[in-house]
């Protein structure tokens, strides 16, 4: 038993015929498609390494089927800037050394995407609270809530 | 230096890459998805690996039966260590240790298991998915051998035996003696002790273990690309126990998701892929799941310390002993050996104190459970923890402050260096320079009355100091691990300019995290002369230098830096020699800056590009003896090492209703020697703090007595998330060390300072209850029982 599902990630259309149900969407976009920029860190829904946007919203791929997304709109982090062109966050990671070892920084900027979108991130423990479902055994967080912030600093400037 | 006013010396003896904070050169990939880790490789239709591991604690196999796995859809084999004993030697943990065995390491459990998560046997399929199905169709029988949990049981007469031919559990005891404890702590004003615990923890790279063999058919070799930081010592290991020649096994670390020690060991899994790929001349895949890399990979620290410290009237540390219980897990590892983590428990126990009499026991002890390896701080953790919280016991006793009595036993800026009473040789370190500054930043004195005001409101505050020492980039004199034959000692640089006057400069270490790619550039920029965007480093990877090990051990910017700094000179003089002809100058006048060589105080340069042409490809302008290939390659051995040292100070509240500890300050003032960028050092001490808080505060493997793991899945083992991570403020006492290039090693020490740090704070927060803090975690509820106790306690009293 599979199915044909239909998405656009990170623009592209891909129709993909024989989807297994019990396909995980963090595999499909890994194996299926390549895109081995989502990262696998528990597939139990806790270290967020695998958050992607669908239709607009983060979710763990890792709790998801892939024929749950057929006709949505995915995004993962090889939709956000290029290595020449870096988007403004990711250029925050930099600036500020946001990442080391790299492992869960796509699921940071993805969720990073999310909570600059949404919230007004007053604080800094609104940051931190944004964050709080992904896990970074690297960098103590100092540094991705320092990225995040000046990135939210950065998109209001623009906004105004 | 683009104007064309002529070079003056001044320019071309200013750095301008060491000690910038110069973004990091593997940021935009990482940033982007298009980093590489070992489970992103994409070989030609590659098979994948499952492992059947054991559930059992102990327990002799006595029938396995795959037939049914065998018939599943898309299995292509089934592996058990029957089928594959002629395909490979034992791994030996070989150590020179007396009082040592060395168990050996079977890439699958023969005969029998000895913990839960033990690999059994290897399903081989078409996926992943259809390799797990068939897991569930293979039969095992066990006849159950009586689960060994407990350390302190696994030393009782009668306890289960782990390994028969060792005829004890005890797997590893050493003992560490100077000067007469036993009149020393007679004389003592006052003795404080205590039975003092860490539990056992996983380094949790956020990356689990993953491996990638890939199978070329034209040379009938194989290339291994594995989550690991140690890449050269899986080489020569799997060269040994498969025999097959280096150069038709190539090892190569990817981009590494983090390790803290946890992929710095050799792993049966990595054997077994290897072996798996030559039988069926296929390329292979296999990724640990969150509850495989938590039950099998090394984990870490796991002692019971019975202490005791001795002091004089004026607070001097007089003498110290102590007893040490390591729970080793089942297996020793290769090649640190289980002696690894609780020997270096008594080997620093001393710390950056000068202690006139020591006495220190270990025993490392076999139970069921994975075996501990290197974890970021190693040993040193626990030994940093104990000693403090001796400190502050001492300090209490005598009614001197906290920062008082380190000050009065540290080692002082005249007295380097010096030989602790365990026979480690500190040298020169900022050790009180770095108390001052922490004090300082910290706001010591206001800090103690901020506290003072929080008593009388009758709030739990307290304030928390650790000071630690610990030895970086050590050379060939030194083994890292006790006894251990691998040398650890050197690192080798090749530097290159081709024939495009392109720069590559290859390395042995490793990088997981640390941005060596970086660090290393910045290096070979400021001392080759070459602009920073021009140089590639190479690293992780075996086929690039005859030898390597990897990165482990706060070594690599010492012995990694080390061996730059001396190819680039070699390098340099080869340049210069070229230039010279070319720019028809004298040798002495040429300075290569910039990616150029210039004849000082003239417009006169040639460009490496230039250089590269008349060496390598243009048969005219140069002497063929002049034609030196544009390569130079070190090996650097510090021989000693160097020190690195700092105090953490934490101050923290209690909540008395929840029991939650929030940490309201933090500060390390540390001596990494010189800094080469600032930005990742300070990164590296966040990132190891947040580390020592996880130890300190919440994370723990809980094992029952039946030797089953009850915290394996990441809402169990709890590591810190952003809200309970504070800011951290860092400052540096830059204290230049002996060895080439005056860098220390840092990356671990935020992991050492942090559980002490935070211990004493809670200790002192909690101390008007008159309760001690001697077990790490202090979750709350443990907080919560010892409150209870000093109220029932504080009722007797009073009744
Ligand atoms: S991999 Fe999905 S949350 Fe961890
Ligand atoms: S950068 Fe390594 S886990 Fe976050």
């Amino acid at each position: 038993m599979s199915a044909k599902i239909s998405v656009i990630v990170n623009g592209e259309k891909y129709d993909v015929p024989g989807v297994e149900p019990r396909l995980l969407l963090s595999d499909f976009l890994r194996d299926t498609l390549g895109l081995t920029g989502t990262h696998v860190g528990c597939e139990h829904g806790v270290c967020g390494a695998c958050t992607v946007l669908v239709n607009g919203d983060s979710v763990r791929s890792c709790l998801m089927f892939a024929i749950q997304v057929d006709g949505s709109e995915i995004t993962t982090v090889e939709g956000l800037g290029t290595p020449e062109e870096l988007n403004v966050l990711q250029a925050q990671f930099r600036e500020h050394h946001g990442l080391q070892c790299g492992f869960c920084t796509p699921g940071m900027l993805m969720t990073g995407e999310d909570l600059l979108r949404k919230y007004p991130l007053a604080t800094d423990e609104d940051i931190r609270e944004g964050l709080s479902g992904n896990l970074c055994r690297c960098t103590g967080y100092q540094n991705i809530v320092a990225a995040i912030r000046s990135a939210a600093t950065k998109r209001s400037e623009k906004a105004s | 230096m683009n104007s064309d006013r002529p070079a003056q010396p001044l320019d071309v003896l200013r750095p301008r890459n060491v000690g910038a904070p110069i973004r990091r050169t593997e940021d935009p990939r990482l940033l982007t998805g298009r980093g590489e880790y070992s489970a992103d490789r994409k070989p030609d239709r590659p098979l994948h690996l499952a492992f059947l591991r054991s559930s059992q604690a102990h327990a002799r196999i006595t029938r396995i039966d795959t037939a049914a796995a065998l018939a599943s859809p898309g299995v292509v084999e089934v592996l058990t260590a029957e089928s594959i004993v002629k395909d490979f030697k034992p791994v030996i943990p070989f150590s020179r240790m007396t009082n040592y065995y060395a168990t050996p390491i079977l890439p699958l459990a023969a005969g029998k298991v000895r913990y839960v998560g033990e690999a059994v046997a290897a399903v081989i399929a078409t996926s992943r998915y259809l390799a797990e199905d068939a897991l569930e169709l293979i039969e095992i029988d066990y006849e159950p051998l009586g689960a060994v949990s407990r350390p302190e049981f696994a030393v009782t007469e009668g306890a289960p035996l782990l390994h028969d031919a060792a005829g004890t559990n005890v797997l590893v005891a050493r003992e560490f003696k100077k000067g007469d404890v036993a009149s020393d702590s007679k004389a003592a004003a006052v003795r404080v002790g205590g039975r003092f615990e860490v539990t056992r923890k996983a380094p949790l790279a956020m990356e689990p273990r993953s491996y990638t063999v890939e199978y070329e058919k034209r040379r009938d070799a194989i290339t291994l690309y594995t989550s690991s930081n140690i890449p050269g010592i899986v080489r020569d290991a799997i060269s040994e126990s498969l025999d097959l020649p280096g150069h038709r096994l190539r090892v190569v670390a990817p981009d590494v998701g983090g390790s803290f020690g946890s992929k710095g060991s050799l792993y049966p899994e990595e054997i077994l892929i290897c072996i798996a790929a030559r039988r069926l001349r296929r390329s292979l895949k296999w990724t640990a799941d969150r509850l495989e890399d938590i039950s099998s990979s090394s984990q870490a620290f796991a002692e019971i310390v019975d202490a005791e410290m001795g002091f004089d009237a004026n607070g001097i540390a007089i003498s110290l002993q102590a007893d040490v219980i390591g729970d080793v897990g089942a297996y020793s590892i290769y090649p640190w050996t289980c002696g690894l983590e609780p020997v270096q428990v008594v080997s620093f126990l001393p710390g950056p104190y000068k202690i006139a009499s020591y006495r220190g026991a270990v025993r490392g002890v076999a139970t069921c459970k994975p075996p501990t390896g290197p974890y970021r701080g190693v040993g040193r953790p626990i030994s940093t923890f104990v000693t403090e919280r001796l400190m502050d016991l001492g300090a209490k006793a005598l009614g001197i402050d906290p920062l008082e009595i380190r000050r009065r036993n540290l080692v002082r800026p005249e007295e380097f260096p010096y030989r602790i009473a365990s026979g480690i040789i500190w040298d020169r370190t900022g050790f009180v320079e770095c108390l001052d500054a922490a004090a300082e930043t910290a706001g010591y004195r206001e800090l103690r009355s901020l506290q003072a005001d929080a008593r009388k409101q009758g709030r739990l505050f307290g304030i928390g100091i650790a000071s630690y020492a610990e030895l970086t980039g050590i050379g060939s004199r030194i083994a890292v691990a006790p006894g251990m034959p691998i040398n650890t000692g050197s690192e080798t640089a090749k530097i290159t300019i081709d024939s495009t006057g392109a720069i590559t400069a290859a390395f042995g270490v490793a990088s997981h995290g640390q941005g060596l790619e970086t660090t290393l550039a910045q290096i070979v920029a400021d001392d080759l002369g070459a602009r920073f965007e021009d140089v590639r480093v190479i690293q992780g990877d075996s086929d690039e230098v005859p030898m390597s090990t990897g990165s482990y051990a706060s070594r690599s910017a010492v012995l990694g830096g080390g061996a730059a700094k001396h190819a680039c000179r070699i390098l340099s003089e080869k340049i210069k020699r070229v230039a010279s002809h070319l720019l028809e100058a004298n040798q002495d006048d040429i300075e290569v800056f910039g990616g150029k060589a210039i004849v000082l105080g003239t417009d006169r340069a040639v460009t490496f590009r230039q250089i590269a042409k008349a060496v390598y490809s243009d048969m005219k302008t140069l002497p063929v003896k002049a034609r030196e290939e544009l390569s130079a390659t070190y090996t650097y051995d510090p021989i000693n090492g160097t020190t690195a040292a700092a105090t953490h100070i934490a101050a923290v509240e209690v909540d008395p209703a929840t029991c939650f500890v929030r940490i309201v300050k933090y500060v390390v003032a540390e001596d990494c020697g010189r800094i080469i960028n600032p930005l990742i050092v300070d990164g590296q001490v966040h990132g190891g703090v947040a580390q020592g808080i996880g130890a300190a505060l919440f994370e723990e493997l809980v094992y029952d007595d039946d030797g089953q793991l009850l915290s394996a899945s990441l809402i169990d083992y709890v590591i810190p998330s952003a809200p309970e991570v504070p800011n951290m403020e860092v400052v540096h006492v830059e204290s230049e060390s002996g060895v080439e290039g005056g860098f220390r090693g840092m990356g671990e020490g935020g992991t050492i300072g942090a559980p002490a740090a935070i211990a004493n704070a809670i200790a002192d927060a909690l101390s008007p209850l008159g309760i001690e803090v001697s077990l790490l975690p202090m979750t709350p509820e443990r907080i919560f029982r010892l409150m209870e106790q000093a109220k029932l306690k504080s009722r007797g009293k009073s009744r």
